[in-house]
């Protein structure tokens, strides 16, 4: 009986240490904010666009983080759903075409013969990539533009384009093969008796 | 016929066990890792000597012909250039210069197909060449030693050298590493089939590597200066030995297989060790240069000549005269295989650079830049079109091929899922794309493109990370901007309100200041006006406009009523100044100074008032009605007394005693009942008309200016006893309710003489009661006057 009494006697005293531990981790590695509302956001393009419906790439990351559909992201497209998905270890979805399509990738331009220099464009941008000042022509700093189309809609003359992005020499990569049809995923002997 | 290059059939070779060292060296030698032994074809194109073409009409210079940024173009179109003339700058650090291989015109700078796997169009310099091959000024270097290392390597850098051997990174970069060189190795390994560029060169120009190598050492200052040569060139190797024979230079000689002349694994091969994954060769203390490199630096240490040319491998079945040559950047592919006999019919491929790494081109107006180092016009026969891609079956033969012990089979596995993660996991970026993997793949898989596409999706993806990265920065760079702005623009209108406050609480300082003072007794102040007023007045200077000061201030209520009060005496006091006056200019005509003298009296009287005004005004308030007769000198006093008003004064005396003597007969009237009630009613009536006449008479000559009503008085004052003198407004209220009160009483008393006997006690009663009333207004008359 005392041997009971001892074994349950020291699984409390481990209970009450580790316990005890635990607690003070819980206070000193204290993890500050919540970190997987950053870790959202580092996925999420930064186009800063709102085609999600929400004001910016952070407050759709913490829309996800509260529950969210992470297909909203027309920008990112399905690379940016997937990564999400596998982050929050959900089923991947088709991008909700509600929000728009995946296109390729774009920068504003604008028609700078037209432009009346109001700098609506300008106050719209939200990562300041377009240069001007009242009554200048303003221009589109393409390195820095997310083509996020922010600035097409405030233009009074409608000289701001969305371009897409050519693919430069510096910028081409090679494409993946494509599989072949009909012999793709067989060997040889496969292939025999075949009437492809 | 030669052998198809890419054969699945092709088993690979232990290198160990085909290894014939013909090294006559002592020096050890490693194995390579991995490696294959494809079909050498090298001996097509070393039967004729290197030749020089003949000089193009066009030449077409990319301005990208190096790893890093295009070059800066240096002249416009139109320009004459000569030949060696920079026509383009390095645009940064990780870039290369350009230098006009020629004398000419430059015709154009435009978009030109450039040699490149994309097949892309690229901003070329279009250089109409002359023929007169006029050279430029040109900086020879007599003894490299007397400069310093770091002046050499801005030598070279103004050479726009960039690496011959395939890879083209910009070879002043290499030469500055910033960590201590021991090791110098120059690259003639040359193990791609086909190309024999390296190999012409060396059998050539062996005193010229062995001169830039020593360059080079010196540069470095690397102790040693190793030179790796495969054993397939055996003609180079005597040449490079002989050249280098009493030097410090190391000819090491190591069996042939493809591929070790990477960097990597050349480094491996001569020294046994191994550049860790993400490292550089600098990290350990070498420096790998190719042959052809170290030519170029001494051309443009010793001669002074930068890098506008090299030596090109033209080869393939579809040549019939295949060769080395030594052509000018930027000569056309057409013209070349044209200068080596191209068989047209028989061209099939187009291939920039060997067999295993280089890549087609689907047509022939593409210039040789730096790194062409081979062109190939293959028939049909010579490159078949790649057989289908079948299952991969696990056999394993790439990882053995592996040169950097890779594994490329879940390599393969991971870019057909696109598992960006995985690839990286798996050191996808150490894969040096030599080739290896696919040329034993019996299922033909395209393991390279699989590993180029990856590459490049990832870079993509990293680049597109970046941006978001600087997007995100920016847009938050933004915010805060915004709300700084705003922040700023608030605290400005703050600081601007605060500002306006401060001077606003600054006016009202300056006059609380002499509001203070005034405050602090405002009576006394009132007197000390009126003081000096009154001095004022007495010397005959009356000064109105000095009270007037004292009537804008911000006052308590109970200051504001002595305000009130003290401005009611202060237009008295002004009045009577006034009047004073007045009475002092009709004095000087009527001689009558008594007149002043009461009026001088009067004003001291009200400079005295002013003083009792407190009092006098809170009882004032009180019921305007009220019979307390103290306060009634204050308020006849008010009115100004000129010499007019005093008359009128004595007339409202004579009146009031009149009055009294009409009431007494009123009274006397009333007690003796009704027989002259018809008299009495028409004199009451009278008296009535001619107290309202006396009243509105007397109110005019109030208003009026008071030398005017001279004559009035006399001419109503007299009437009969009922005649009422000019009264108060009080008085003539109690005038008329007494003349009311009578009315009643006579209108009772001729009731009771018109009605009987019974109703005559009520109606007594009611007289009783009307006499009483109008004997308490007479009264009330009698102490008003």
């Amino acid at each position: 009986m005392d041997i009971v009494l001892y074994a349950i006697g020291a699984l409390l005293a481990l209970a009450l240490i580790f316990g005890a531990i635990l607690g003070f981790a819980a206070i000193r590695f204290k993890v500050e904010g919540n970190p997987i509302v950053d870790q959202i956001n580092e996925i999420l393009p930064q186009t800063q666009c709102g085609q999600c419906g929400y004001p910016g790439c952070r407050p759709y990351a913490e829309a996800i983080a509260n529950g969210d559909a992470i297909n909203k992201c027309p920008p990112g497209g399905q690379a940016t759903i997937n990564t999400l998905a596998d982050l929050l270890d959900v089923e991947p979805e088709p991008l909700d075409a509600e929000h728009g399509q995946e296109s390729i990738t774009k920068v504003a331009f604008i028609r700078e013969a037209e432009c009346i220099g109001c700098t609506k464009c300008i106050q719209a941008c939200p990562v300041d990539a377009i240069l001007g000042a009242a009554k200048q022509m303003h221009t589109v700093i393409s390195d820095e533009c997310t083509g996020c189309d922010l600035c097409v809609e405030p233009c009074p003359v409608d000289c701001i384009e969305m371009r897409p992005v050519d693919i430069t020499v510096r910028t081409w990569s090679w494409a993946l093969p494509q599989p072949n049809h009909g012999k793709a995923g067989l060997i040889a002997t496969d292939l025999r008796g075949q009437t492809v | 016929m030669n052998a198809i290059v890419k054969s699945p059939h092709q088993d690979i070779q232990s290198p160990v066990a085909g290894s014939q060292v013909i090294a006559s060296s002592e020096r050890k030698i490693w194995p390579l890792t991995g490696g294959v032994h494809p079909e050498e074809n090298k001996h097509q194109s070393t039967s004729r000597p290197v030749s020089v073409p003949p000089l193009p009409e066009t030449l077409v210079l990319p301005l990208s012909q190096h790893a890093g940024l295009p070059a800066d173009p240096l002249i416009r179109v139109g320009n004459k250039v000569l030949k060696g003339q920079m026509i383009a700058k390095a645009s940064g650090f990780v870039s290369a210069a350009l230098h006009a291989p020629t004398s000419g015109t430059v015709t154009a700078i435009e978009n030109r197909p450039i040699p490149h796997a994309s097949g892309f169009y690229d901003l070329c310099i279009i250089l109409e060449t002359d023929g007169q091959e006029l050279w430029c000024q040109l900086a020879p270097v007599a003894d490299y030693r007397q400069l310093s290392p770091a002046e050499l390597v801005e030598k070279v850098r103004d050479a726009g050298i960039s690496g011959m051997g395939g890879a083209g990174f910009p070879t002043a970069i290499k030469l500055a590493p910033g960590t201590a060189i021991n090791t110098l190795i120059i690259n003639g390994t040359e193990c791609e089939p086909y190309i024999t560029a390296d190999d012409m060169l060396m059998r050539e120009k062996a005193d010229a590597v062995i001169q830039g190598a020593e360059i080079l050492q010196y540069m470095l200052g690397a102790r040693e200066c190793l030179i790796g040569i495969e054993d397939n060139k055996p003609e180079a190797i005597t040449a490079m030995r002989r050249a280098a024979a009493g030097k410090n230079i190391d000819i090491v000689v190591f069996p042939t297989i493809y591929p070790s002349g990477g960097e990597k694994q050349l480094i491996q091969i001569l020294t046994g060790q191994e550049v860790p994954s993400g490292k550089l060769p600098a990290d350990l203390g070498m420096v790998v240069q190719n042959v052809g490199t170290a030519v170029a630096v001494k051309d443009a240490i010793v001669d002074g000549k930068p890098l506008i040319s090299r030596i090109t491998t033209l080869t393939g079945d579809a040549l019939a005269a295949p060769q080395n040559v030594d052509v000018l950047i930027g000569t056309l592919a057409q013209d070349l295989l044209q200068y080596a006999a191209l068989k047209t019919s028989e061209l099939s491929t187009l291939v920039f650079g060997g067999p295993m790494m280089g890549f087609t081109v689907d047509r022939m107006d593409i210039p040789v830049i730096k790194t062409s180092n081979c062109l190939i016009a293959a028939t049909e026969d010579e490159f078949p079109a790649a057989p289908d891609a079948q299952a991969c079956i696990r056999c394993g033969h790439c990882a053995e091929a592996c040169p950097s012990s890779l594994l490329p089979q879940q390599l393969y596995w991971h870019a057909r899922a696109e598992n960006h993660e995985q690839l990286m996991h798996h050191n996808l970026f150490d894969c040096i794309e030599c080739g290896a993997c696919s040329f034993v793949c019996p299922s033909s898989i395209p393991l390279v493109q699989y590993y180029r596409a990856s590459k490049g999706a990832i870079r993509t993806q990293e680049a597109k990370h970046t941006k978001s990265e600087r997007s995100k920065q920016r847009y938050e760079d933004r915010l805060a901007r915004l709300e700084q702005e705003k922040a700023e623009k608030e605290a400005k209108r703050k600081a601007n309100a605060e500002r306006a406050a401060k001077l606003k609480a600054a006016k009202t300082a300056e006059q609380t200041g002499s509001d203070a003072k005034a405050e602090e007794d405002p009576i006394q102040a009132a007197i000390a006006r009126a003081k000096a007023r009154k001095a004022a007045a007495a010397a005959g200077n009356s000064e109105p406009a000095s009270g007037r000061q004292a009537s804008d201030r911000p006052l308590s209520a109970k200051q504001k009523e002595l305000k009130v009060q003290l401005s009611m005496a202060k237009a008295q006091a002004k009045k009577t100044e006034r009047a004073l006056a007045a009475a002092e200019a009709s004095a000087e005509l009527k001689g009558d100074r008594k007149d002043i003298e009461q009026l001088k009296s009067n004003l001291a009287m009200l400079n005295e008032q002013v003083s009792q005004l407190q009092q006098a005004f809170d009882e004032n308030s009180q019921d305007s009605a009220s019979k307390d007769s103290p306060e009634k000198p204050v308020k006849v006093a008010k009115p100004a007394l000129s010499d007019n008003e005093k008359k009128r004064k004595v007339e409202l005396a004579m009146a009031k005693a009149a009055l009294k003597k009409a009431e007494r007969a009123l009274a006397a009237a009333v007690e003796s009942g009704f027989p002259d009630e018809q008299e009495n009613t028409e004199s009451f009536k009278q008296a009535v008309e001619a107290c309202q006449a006396n009243i509105k008479r007397l109110e005019a000559e109030a208003s009026e200016p008071p030398a005017e009503t001279a004559i009035p008085p006399s001419a109503d004052a007299k009437p009969s006893a009922k005649a009422k003198a000019p009264l108060t407004d009080e008085a003539k209220k109690l005038k008329i309710e007494s003349a009311m009160a009578n009315a009643a009483v006579k209108k009772l008393q001729r009731a009771i003489a018109s009605t009987g006997e019974d109703e005559q006690d009520t109606l007594k009663q009611q007289l009783v009661a009307a006499e009483q009333k109008a004997a308490e207004l007479k009264q009330a008359l009698e102490s008003l006057s």
